[in-house]
Order: C-alpha cells, then sequence, then structure tokens
C-alpha cells in the first residue's frame, strides 16, 4: 500500500485517453456508424442568392431505396446560438443565402441511392444580386439579406470608455492605419459526422455529434423538433478538433434528426471535407481601422476603433463576436481611452461563428502593429514600449474588465531573453528578422451563453462498493484535453491512485450539464467544481475512515490510498476499508461540484458589457524570427519562443501542446490561411486551396510557462489554449519589416503580396534614381 | 461488379468479396470494422487514411481494395502487439505527439514507414516523410519529438 498521496497536478502527464487514440481504438462519430443505418446525404444550394420558389421531391421520392426526404417545410423553428438572433432555418426556407446551404436530405439504403435521389431534387430559384463584401453590403440601396435588417447590419456597437477626445489631445504622436484581414476557417482534421437514432414506439431520439457544445445542440434539436428535451439524448463521441467549428449548433445535426424521425430509424451522415468547409463559421473577414495616441515616451494616451466584420448570411455568433473585438482591447494594457464603433455586417458567404481567440484576433493583429510602428517612430524598443503600458495588478480596466493576476511582465522577459532580443533585434543579417507582439484571452466568459441561473459548471464523483471512483462530467474533450485535467483535479485532491479513477463524459443521459467547450472555460470552471466535489468525498471518506479508527476526523490523515491517525503509521486502514465505511447506512455515494462565476466578474453595466468578462486574463508574449526569400517573396518562420502565463499549468506537457498548436494556427492565419469566393462560390473548400503549413514549413516553437497562480483559479490555473494565438500574425508582419523595410497591412502575408511590395519599392526608388539623376542636367541646361 | 480478393491485412490473409471500385480505405472501415484508418478529405489531401503497403506508406482513400490484392496491408491496429504500444506509439502517447488523435493513426504508419526505410532519420527527412499528413493541433512539434524519441527507443532495444 503507497503511503504517499498520488500526485496530480503540476506534472507533465500523457493524456489519460492518449493509448486509444495512438491505437486507433478511439472510437470518432463516423467509426460507430453500423453497417444497417440509413445513409443521410444532404442538397446544397448551388446558388448564393435566390428566392426559393419550388423544392420538387416527387421524382426522387419515387427512386427505389428513397426511405425519407426533408426539405424546409419539414421545420419552420429557427434556430441560432443566441437566443436573441435565431434566424436560419436547418433546411433553407423561402430563399437561400450562401452557396452551399442545405436545402434538402435523403435518407437512402446506400450511398448510391442516397447520391441519385439529390440528383432527382428539381430546385427552382429566383436569383438575386450577390453581395460578396461588406463594402457591397453596406451600400445604399444593396439588396438586403434579411428583410428585418436594414443596411445588411447584424449588429452596430457604439462604446466610449475614458474620453478619448482628452486621451488623443494629450499625444505626443497619434497614428491611424487600416488592417485588413482574411477570412480563416477551423478546418478541424474530422469532418463533420452525426448519427440520429429515431425510436417511434417512445417518440425519443438519440444523437451522436461531433459537438462541443452537447448541451446547447440538445436544446436546438429539441426545439426544432418540437420534441421535449427529456425525450432527446445527445453523445459525444472522440471528436478530432474543433477550434470552434462545432460551438454552436449545425445544421447536419438537426438535420440528420429530422430525416431520423421521418424515416423512423438510424441515419447516418458524413458530411464531405467541401461541405464541411461550406458549413464554416470561422473568423470573418474584418478591416480594422486603429488609432492610438502615444506620449514621448511611449505611453498610450487614447484608442479609436472600427471594426466591420462580414459575419455571412447568418446571424450565429455575429453579436458576441463584435463585442469581442471591442472589448478585449482592454485588459492586456494600460489603455486609458478607448472609443469603439463596430459593424457586424450580413453577406452571401457561409455564416462566421467563433474561432480560436473569438473575435479577439483581427484587433489584436491591428493592435499590436500600430503599437510596434509607433514605438519605433519614437525611436523606441517594441518590448520596451509594451513594459511602459502595462496595467498594474489587481484592478478593474475602463470597461469593467477584473484583472486579479497578471504575467506578462514576466512573459515578456523571457521572450525578450530567450530569443536573444536585445542582441539581436535591429542586427539580424539581410533578408532576416525579428518581430514580437503581445496577447490575452478569457478562461471563460463569467457570463454563459444562455442565461439560467444554474451554476456555471457541475460534476459529480460516483463511489460505489467497487472502490472505483467515477467522474461523470459533460466536459467536452475535443483534443485540447479537458478529460485529463479533470482527472488530475481529482487525482491531486483525492491523492489516489490513477488507476482508481476513471471519467465518463458527455451522454446526456448520464452526465450532468456542462455548457461545452467555448472561451477556454473548461480548465478554470470545470477544474473548480471538481475542485469542490473532490474536496466533498474526500470529507466523506476522512469522517468514514475515522469512525473506524475510533478518533476524530481532524485527527485522520488522507494518504490517497489509505488513512491514518495523524502521527501514527500503526493505525491506519486501506481506501477499499474507508469506501466500506462511508457507504454503511447510505450506499452509492454521489458528489456534486459546482462553481459560479460571482456577479461582481461579469462585466460592466454597458450594453453587451458580460462579452469580454471572467475571471482570469491569460498573458502571452511572443517573438519570431524569420527569413523572406527576396525574389518570391516567401517568408520562412525560422523560430518562435513564446510565453504564456496559465495561471498555473495543471499538465505542463499539455499547456505546451497547446500553445504550439495556438502559435502554430496564428501562424497560418498570419502567413497563408483565406478562404476564398468566386462569383459567390467558394472556391477553397478542400484542403489544397485552404492551404494551412505542414509539417515541412512549421518552426520549432519554444514554450516558457509563466505561473501568475491567479486567486480564482483550481490551483491559480487560468486557460492556455487561445490566448497565444492573436500575438502571432503581428509579430509575424514586425519581423517581416525588419526583414524587408516593407511595412504591411493586408493578412495573410503570401508571397504574392510580398513580391510585389518589394517590386513596387523597387519601382519607386528606380523613378526616384532616374529623377535624381536627371535633376542636375536640367539645373546645368538653364 | 464483386469478386474474391485475397489479401493480407495485419498478417491475417483473408479472402472477401470486394466490388471492383471499392477503395480500400472503405474496404478497411466498413467490411473488416478497422475504423482506426480515417478519413480527413475528399481525397489525397490530407494522409489521415495512410496505411503501409508491403511496408510502404500508401493513402487508403486514393487506392482500391483490388490494387493490392495478395499484399500486406498494415493498418495501425496492427502496431501494438499483446497489449504493448509500439515505440512510434508510446512516443506519440507519453510526448503527446496526439491531441485530438485523428491525424495520429496515417502520421503514426507514415512514421512507422520511415523508420522501416531508415531507423535514424535526421529531422529534415522526418518532415519530408510527413510532409503529406496534415495536423491542426499540435503545429508539428511534439510529432518530431515523438518520432525521434521512437528511434531512440528503437535504438535502445536492438
Amino acid at each position: 500500500m503507497s503511503t504517499k498521496p498520488f500526485k496530480g497536478v503540476g506534472e507533465r502527464l500523457p493524456l489519460v485517453d492518449g493509448v486509444e487514440k495512438v491505437t486507433g481504438r478511439a472510437k470518432y462519430t463516423a467509426d460507430l456508424f453500423p453497417a444497417d443505418a440509413l445513409v443521410g446525404r444532404i442538397l446544397r444550394s448551388p446558388v448564393p442568392h435566390a428566392e426559393l420558389l419550388e423544392v420538387d421531391v416527387s421524382e426522387a421520392r419515387r427512386l427505389p431505396g428513397v426511405v425519407a426526404i426533408v426539405t424546409g417545410e419539414d421545420c419552420d423553428v429557427p434556430y441560432g446560438i443566441l437566443p436573441i438572433a435565431q434566424n436560419e432555418f436547418p433546411l433553407a426556407r423561402g430563399k437561400v443565402r450562401y452557396f452551399g446551404e442545405p436545402v434538402a436530405a435523403v435518407a437512402a439504403v446506400d450511398e448510391q441511392t442516397a447520391e441519385q435521389a439529390l440528383k432527382l431534387i428539381r430546385l427552382h430559384v429566383r436569383e438575386l444580386p450577390i453581395i460578396e463584401n461588406a463594402t457591397q453590403a453596406r451600400a445604399p440601396g444593396a439588396a438586403l439579406l434579411h428583410d428585418n435588417k436594414p443596411g445588411n447590419i447584424e449588429r452596430e456597437v457604439h462604446n466610449e470608455f475614458g474620453n478619448a477626445a482628452e486621451g488623443f489631445a494629450a499625444a505626443h504622436l497619434i497614428r491611424e492605419q487600416t488592417y485588413h484581414t482574411a477570412e480563416v476557417t477551423h478546418a478541424q482534421m474530422e469532418p463533420h459526422a452525426a448519427m440520429a437514432s429515431y425510436d417511434a414506439s417512445r417518440d425519443h431520439l438519440t444523437l451522436h455529434t461531433v459537438s462541443m457544445v452537447p448541451y446547447y445542440v440538445h436544446l436546438r434539436v429539441a426545439q426544432c423538433l418540437g420534441l421535449d428535451t427529456s425525450r432527446v439524448r445527445v453523445i459525444k463521441p472522440y471528436v478530432g478538433g474543433g477550434f470552434g467549428s462545432r460551438v454552436e449548433t449545425l445544421n447536419f445535426e438537426i438535420i440528420v434528426s429530422l430525416l431520423a424521425r421521418a424515416a423512423g430509424g438510424t441515419v447516418r451522415m458524413q458530411l464531405t471535407r467541401e461541405e464541411s468547409i461550406l458549413t464554416h463559421r470561422g473568423r470573418p473577414e474584418s478591416d480594422t481601422r486603429m488609432k492610438l495616441g502615444m506620449t514621448k515616451d511611449g505611453r498610450i494616451t487614447a484608442c479609436e476603433c472600427e471594426v466591420v466584420q462580414r459575419g455571412g448570411a447568418y446571424g450565429g455568433y455575429g453579436i458576441i463576436t463584435i463585442l469581442y473585438a471591442g472589448a478585449l482591447i482592454n485588459g492586456l494594457y494600460d489603455v486609458p481611452a478607448v472609443k469603439y464603433d463596430g459593424y457586424r455586417v450580413y453577406a452571401n458567404t457561409p455564416p462566421c461563428g467563433a474561432m480560436r481567440g473569438h473575435g479577439t484576433v483581427n484587433t489584436r493583429i491591428a493592435f499590436e502593429s500600430l503599437m510596434t510602428a509607433m514605438a519605433l517612430e519614437l525611436g523606441l524598443d517594441p518590448i520596451e514600449v509594451r513594459r511602459r503600458n502595462l496595467l498594474p495588478c489587481p484592478t478593474e480596466t475602463i470597461n469593467g474588465l477584473r484583472v486579479e493576476s497578471y504575467g506578462l511582465p514576466e512573459c515578456l522577459d523571457k521572450v525578450e531573453a530567450a530569443s536573444g532580443w536585445r542582441e539581436r533585434r535591429g542586427r539580424m543579417p539581410k533578408w532576416k528578422g525579428l518581430g514580437m507582439a503581445c496577447s490575452h484571452f478569457v478562461s471563460g466568459s463569467a457570463k454563459p451563453v444562455h442565461f439560467t441561473g444554474q451554476p456555471h459548471a457541475t460534476v459529480v464523483l460516483k463511489l460505489d462498493f467497487d472502490g472505483g471512483i467515477t467522474i461523470l462530467t459533460g466536459a467536452a474533450d475535443v483534443g485540447q484535453g479537458c478529460t485529463t485535467i479533470v482527472a488530475q483535479v481529482v487525482v491531486e485532491v483525492l491523492g489516489v491512485d490513477w488507476r482508481r479513477v476513471r471519467v465518463i463524459s458527455n451522454d446526456s443521459a448520464v452526465t450532468p450539464k456542462d455548457n461545452g467547450s467555448y472561451s477556454s472555460r473548461v480548465t478554470f470552471m470545470v477544474g473548480n467544481a471538481c475542485l469542490d466535489a473532490a474536496n466533498k468525498l474526500k470529507q466523506a471518506l476522512v469522517e468514514a475512515a475515522a469512525r473506524r479508527l475510533e478518533v476524530a476526523p481532524e485527527q485522520v490523515e488522507c494518504l490517497g490510498e489509505s488513512f491514518q491517525v495523524a502521527g501514527d503509521p500503526s493505525r491506519s486502514i486501506g481506501f477499499g476499508d474507508a469506501t466500506a465505511e462511508a457507504l454503511v447506512n447510505t450506499g452509492t455515494l454521489h458528489f456534486k461540484g459546482t462553481f459560479t462565476c460571482p456577479v461582481e466578474f461579469q462585466g460592466g453595466k454597458h450594453r453587451g458589457g458580460a462579452v469580454g468578462s471572467t475571471m482570469g486574463f491569460s498573458y502571452a508574449a511572443q517573438a519570431v524570427e524569420v527569413s523572406v526569400d527576396p525574389v518570391t517573396g516567401r517568408v520562412s518562420v525560422d523560430k518562435v519562443w513564446a510565453a504564456l502565463d496559465c495561471g498555473f499549468a495543471i499538465n505542463p506537457l499539455s499547456v505546451e501542446g497547446q500553445v504550439q498548436g495556438a502559435v502554430w494556427m496564428g501562424m497560418g492565419q498570419g502567413l497563408c490561411e483565406q478562404t476564398r469566393y468566386e462569383n459567390g462560390k467558394h472556391a477553397a473548400a478542400n484542403f489544397l486551396d485552404y492551404a494551412f503549413p505542414t509539417i515541412a514549413e512549421s518552426p520549432p516553437i519554444d514554450v516558457f510557462i509563466v505561473e501568475s497562480i491567479d486567486p480564482n483559479g483550481p490551483f491559480g490555473a487560468k486557460e492556455a489554449s487561445e490566448g497565444p494565438l492573436s500575438g502571432f500574425p503581428a509579430a509575424l508582419a514586425d519581423a517581416v519589416r525588419e526583414a524587408t523595410g516593407l511595412e504591411l497591412h493586408d493578412f495573410p502575408l503570401t508571397p504574392e503580396r510580398i513580391a510585389e511590395a518589394l517590386e513596387a519599392r523597387e519601382r519607386e526608388q528606380r523613378a526616384a534614381a532616374r529623377k535624381a539623376a536627371k535633376q542636375p542636367a536640367t539645373e546645368g541646361a538653364a | 461488379m464483386k469478386r474474391i480478393l485475397r489479401i493480407r491485412v495485419n498478417g491475417r490473409w483473408r479472402e472477401d468479396a470486394v466490388a471492383d471500385n471499392t477503395l480500400l480505405i472503405d474496404y478497411l472501415r466498413e467490411q473488416l470494422d478497422l475504423t482506426g484508418t480515417k478519413q480527413g478529405c475528399d481525397g489525397g489531401e490530407c494522409g489521415a487514411c495512410t496505411v503501409l503497403v508491403d511496408g510502404r506508406p500508401r493513402l487508403a482513400c486514393c487506392t482500391f481494395a483490388a490494387a493490392v490484392e495478395g499484399r500486406h496491408v498494415e493498418t495501425i491496429e496492427s502496431q501494438s502487439q499483446n497489449g504493448r504500444l509500439s515505440p512510434l506509439q508510446q512516443a506519440f502517447h507519453e510526448r503527446l505527439g496526439a491531441q485530438c488523435g485523428f491525424c495520429t493513426p496515417g502520421m503514426i504508419m507514415a512514421a512507422e514507414g520511415l523508420l522501416r526505410r531508415n531507423p535514424n532519420p535526421g529531422e529534415a527527412e522526418i518532415r519530408e516523410a510527413l510532409g503529406g499528413n496534415l495536423c491542426r493541433c499540435t503545429g508539428y512539434v511534439k510529432i518530431i519529438e515523438s518520432v525521434q524519441a521512437a528511434c531512440a527507443t528503437e535504438g535502445e532495444a536492438a
């Protein structure tokens, strides 16, 4: 028997479900499809904008092997993640608003029959003018996507905190620049998939799906099918990545459910890669006009920022995204005045949504880029100018965000030292550069999307006759590793052997409700709920051990696998005996743990003030080293040094993995990723045209963990998965500036853009040289 | 048209009725229930379906099952023997070479193919051999470390 408690947190532990993943035993949704399930396929709009006059399915229905067909006629209940902005139908009704929007769906006995049936469905449409971008959408007289949204505006935000005019009046240097950032998409490796089984005798639906938010899917599927929520069961198997793509209910999840009910059986649906990309919900194309005021010594006096986001065809998360884009200007530095104007605009493109760093990334790119440009103009070092704008801690920002732990200064120190910044910055060899930037993100939104009055997180620990501890949680592991984190927290508190603990997650019939894996809430909130539950279980075991040992509970020392009278190792009992005693007169033990963000953390009183509010921000700084090919314009990222203040690293190995993944995804956005539409049709819905970095061009990323020990996080922990992303593109542009002398404002920094800018500069230089050569001659002639 | 296909899968000879146009990935996943091999794209773009055919990496989504008749197909399911993980599996597990795990089977099979050819590849060779295997979680850093660690263990074992 071990006499020392087992260690749970602070250890570099492999994933508790890692063996399943490396052996191929992990079952993802499409791996669970039974052979006899019907095959579901979706017919998608071939045009980006049109009135839908008729969807004629009569011929398709007659095809042998077709079991069910559903169209917009079969569901007139709109859905959407935000209760105040539900304007989407699972299958289009009346109008189609983007190329690829679902119009009808078929369940058939096999793939070929389903495909053939789709070809037999006749669409009659009257095409409408296509709104391709935000400028067209906002032009006077533009066709409207939604009749109740004049000017194609989903939401305008106008906020001012502090006095921006006064701030600019006090500035020594004022600069303004517009930054364009292309639309990017999650491209998670697992294509979308779902399976629905409808039991007609009980009017009961079971849905297996790839969701990051099974609870929200549960609500919306019940809503759209008109089913009581008690007759819906949602199960999330292993999920192959999310990054925000599955953070709201998606059309195919409702469609497969409608099909299953219509067919009275089980329908499997696997979307192609093209369809997965068309489902989108990624980061919107944005124009960010950033204006900053700075004193001579680099202190920011004011910020004015206007953001226009092309949100795509439906509301989705749009209101939150446009609010985030303004709210998180604050919380990283001390910015005394901010005026923010945001416009979320409709267009005939797939709906945007939440993507890693939700809403904050493109604003951060603009802010960091301009901050560095101004620092250089004032003769200040980019790291130094950030040191001059640090927040005091603890503090509350001008827009009501609380900062209670702040490791940014240490992040700057780490990155400066590791990258050799002082010796190398400004002295890099020709066509090489070193750049840096900072970023931050929330550890969960302090106010949930749906206000229910319930705790922010709930978990249940079960201990039974066998001495096994089962953690029941709705926290959705999509690869970020939260299943491992919850197990670590429980093992740390109880000190028990790892083999005693198992995690059961994401079956609504079994596990407690969880809001889901979004806004990096799980480690912080579910972690705290686990802490609560584990402490309660520990107390019960200590009391039981005290009864057996015939001492007071205070005299019992918990050693994890055993309990002993403090200071007397001869008087002890094992975990099994303590469990047996604890079960006397009560039977199976269930302890519920909860966590609630106190109201004082839930943001400012202004409209939308809850967005951006959190109990703890992660902080990141990173330095990026690049080489630029002067002929092709191609940028190679040679090395990245990234420091993250995650409060406390419950699993340092996992934190490293998350930071590397986030930095790398920021690299994709900075270097090459962009969706493309031609006449409203997606021209990059595959992995060749939507290119992200391969292993061949991905750099080493050194990670430095800073532990500021947040007063409210579990063991002091904060988020680690999103914050490090948004610093990358600006750090990249800074490095490219050193390498080339170019000041670039359009992202991604593709070879074409850089080569063009270099050529343009050369042309200008040649013209200037010609002019200079001519001038003395002219003077001589005179 | 279906015909009888004689093929060796994970060390065992089999005879199955397979249509001429059945892709190897569908044969493995649907007929043999070997779902470790994943489909991540619409054909040949992501590497998630990488298996070994006679020891060399091949994309199961671009290969007809009939085209590998009489040959040896190895999938991720063959890599752990008697409950023991292969050196690559062990390394990917311990060093977090897998996050969501979806690209992992293809990644490990591509790396296995490399190590059989070249038990001690340099970093550049690892990058080249895995260039067709996309991952969206890790930034590839820990994947490279995992392959390097597996080489070191295999070296020790020998």
